[in-house]
């Protein structure tokens, strides 16, 4: 019984929410299989202390590298700590986050392993024994359903899609050696930057408040800021290319096809038209609302709800709203 | 300062994308292609250091059909020295592509191997760390600007909520997203002047992938959108809709 790896990604000693999505995947994946999972957590000291977290959220058995050399991630001594786990162990599938990390990481064990590898999953299933995984191409205009070959299969899941759900089974703790020595490390983190205030990032924020050159002014973000503030801690501002090129925005808060894939369960797209660029970063979303003056822009085409009118008038009132409901 | 830069031929992002009739294929036909938008942002960080290092060249590395060639010259038109074309009669992916590119690049002398962040058809974000794997160098991705002094590259990666600063021994591979480099226009010297620079096609073998599409399929359609109402009065009932129907507040 080989099992299935998930990767419980940390930062800061904290663990992220989307680690609890990827033991999530794996619970379902190694239901179906009729196997176990094994969730590696690897970080400095005292990063062990959420294990007992990993395993109501469905993992069997948690194991737990601490080292000083892991207080920042390093893709070299994480592929040679994970790969080797996973040579040890064996695995049958090997599910990372689609996260900066995990993007970094997981293509990486993948050919250390010599086996296949594809990102951003939206769904999963077991088919014969094997894992079979849905992904979008081509900014999400196709999905493409993938087999894998060789065992293990390496995939990453979209944060968002899979919701996290608990168990009530506390899984079993074990410690992983991980004598690694970062002399040997060709690349080291310097300096983690955090964003102004340690603002949820448009990536994983379950809500995102987008705003585009309908805003007309970069003072006026601060009425999009306002209503995610009143989502209370579950929104993220996102914004359009055009208002990022106009240096009204930063990069990291674009969404498109040069900026962000977002997949949030809500989008607000306010006085942005939908241009197919744009597009590309949020289709994949799971409610869409549009607010645009212009009845015929593009966004309302693919937005659940719209609201035509002039947003200077109509983002105050949804905040309004939004404060009395939260 | 010597950098090999990997570039993809990738439908633009305007193009109409159709499933062709064995369900698992993309149709060629008809196609706008471009080269990768991430690309181009690794071709101009290469053009960029070499011109402040004053020295060093920039061969531009496509793995495709005979296609690709004409990506390359695009390249080549915004300033890269030369170009090879690692040419495969079947589309390669992944992994394969990866070994394709290390094993190139294992016969060659370079500093920094650059990528785009991903490609805009398979939106994989795997060769580049794939590639440095392979051949047992550091790495770092989603990179917005670098800087290169004393055999080192220290480099500005966006990660969720802020960034990291990097520090990588040479030679090291980058991949590259939006940030401090504006991909040039090719000038049209720059275009007369790529057609008499070095082109190289080596045919290369490839071995599998590791994964199999099955199946492609268009996305579900997503029902017809719904105006809830014109100007702020349509608040109260999105929210309701948004509470009640859609169930996500
Ligand atoms: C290679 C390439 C990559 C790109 N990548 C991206 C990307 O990653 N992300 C991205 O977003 N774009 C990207 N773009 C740009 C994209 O094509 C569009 O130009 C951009 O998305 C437009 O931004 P916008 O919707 O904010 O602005 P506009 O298209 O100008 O739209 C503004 C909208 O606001 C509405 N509006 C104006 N005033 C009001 C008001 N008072 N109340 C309500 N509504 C109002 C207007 O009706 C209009 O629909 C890319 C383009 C290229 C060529």
């Amino acid at each position: 019984m080989a099992g299935i790896f998930a990767f419980a990604e940390s930062r800061d000693g904290e663990l992220r929410k989307v680690a609890h999505e990827v033991v999530t995947a794996a619970r379902t994946v190694a239901d179906a299989m009729g196997t176990e999972v094994h969730a590696v957590l690897l970080g400095g000291p005292g990063t062990g202390a959420h294990a007992a977290e990993l395993g109501q959220h469905g993992a069997d058995k948690v194991f737990v590298g601490e080292s000083g050399a892991f207080a920042h991630y390093s893709a070299e001594g994480f592929t040679t700590v994970i790969a080797g786990f996973i040579k040890e162990h064996g695995c049958d599938v090997a599910i990372f986050p689609a996260t900066s990390m995990g993007k970094d990481l997981a293509p990486r064990v993948a050919a250390r392993l010599g086996v296949g590898y594809v990102s951003e999953v939206t769904s999963l299933e077991v088919e014969g024994g094997s894992v079979v995984a849905t992904r979008p191409e081509y900014s999400g205009k196709v999905f493409a359903r993938v087999s894998f070959g060789e065992k293990p299969a390496v995939l990453s899941v979209r944060p968002n899609v899979f919701t996290a759900t608990e168990n009530a089974k506390a899984g079993a703790v074990e410690t992983l050696d991980v004598s690694v020595n970062e002399a040997d490390f060709g690349a080291i983190v310097r300096e983690i930057k955090a964003a102004a205030g340690e603002k949820l990032d448009v990536g994983e924020a379950p809500i995102i408040v987008s705003g585009g050159r309908g805003l007309k002014e970069p003072e006026n973000f601060k009425m999009l800021e306002e209503l995610a503030d009143a989502f209370k801690g579950k929104a993220a501002v996102g914004a359009s290319r055009a208002v990022v090129d106009a240096g009204w925005r930063p990069h990291s808060e674009q969404v498109g096809q040069t900026g962000k894939t977002v997949a949030p369960t809500l989008y607000f797209a306010i006085g942005i038209s939908g241009a197919i660029q744009h597009l590309a970063g949020m289709r994949t979303s799971r409610f869409i609302v549009a607010i645009n003056k212009d009845p015929e822009a593009p966004i309302f085409k693919i937005a659940d709800y719209g609201i035509v009118g002039d947003l200077f008038q109509i983002v105050p009132r949804l905040t309004e709203e939004v404060r009395k409901m939260m | 300062m010597k950098s090999l830069v990997c570039v993809k031929r990738v439908p633009d992002t305007e193009t109409r994308i159709r499933i062709g009739g064995d369900g698992t294929t993309v149709e060629t036909a008809g196609v706008k292609y471009v080269l990768n938008p991430y690309d181009e942002f690794a071709v101009e960080a290469a053009l960029k250091h070499k011109e402040a290092a004053g020295q060093g060249d920039v061969t531009v590395l496509s793995v495709g059909g005979s296609e690709s060639a004409e990506t390359l010259r695009t390249a080549l038109a915004m300033g890269a020295d030369a170009a090879v074309l690692l040419k495969s009669d079947r589309p390669l992916e992944g992994l394969a592509v990866a070994r394709v590119i290390a094993d190139e690049a294992k016969g060659r002398e370079f500093d920094l191997l650059l990528f785009g962040m991903k490609a805009v058809d398979d939106d994989l974000s795997a060769v580049g760390p794939m590639v440095a794997e392979l051949l047992g160098i550091p790495a770092a991705t989603a990179v917005t600007e670098f800087s290169v002094e004393g055999g080192k590259v220290t480099a500005q990666c966006e990660i969720e909520g802020g960034s990291e600063v990097i520090e990588l021994k040479i030679p090291c591979a980058l991949t590259l997203t939006k940030g401090a480099y504006e991909p040039r226009y090719a000038s049209l010297k720059g275009i007369m002047a790529a057609k008499k620079k070095p082109l190289e096609e080596k045919a290369v073998q490839g071995a599998p992938d590791g994964v199999t599409v099955q199946k492609r399929t268009y996305p579900a359609e997503r029902a017809a959108g719904r105006i809830v109402g014109e100007g702020p009065d349509a608040v109260p009932e999105l929210l309701r809709l948004l509470r009640q129907e859609a169930k996500v507040l």
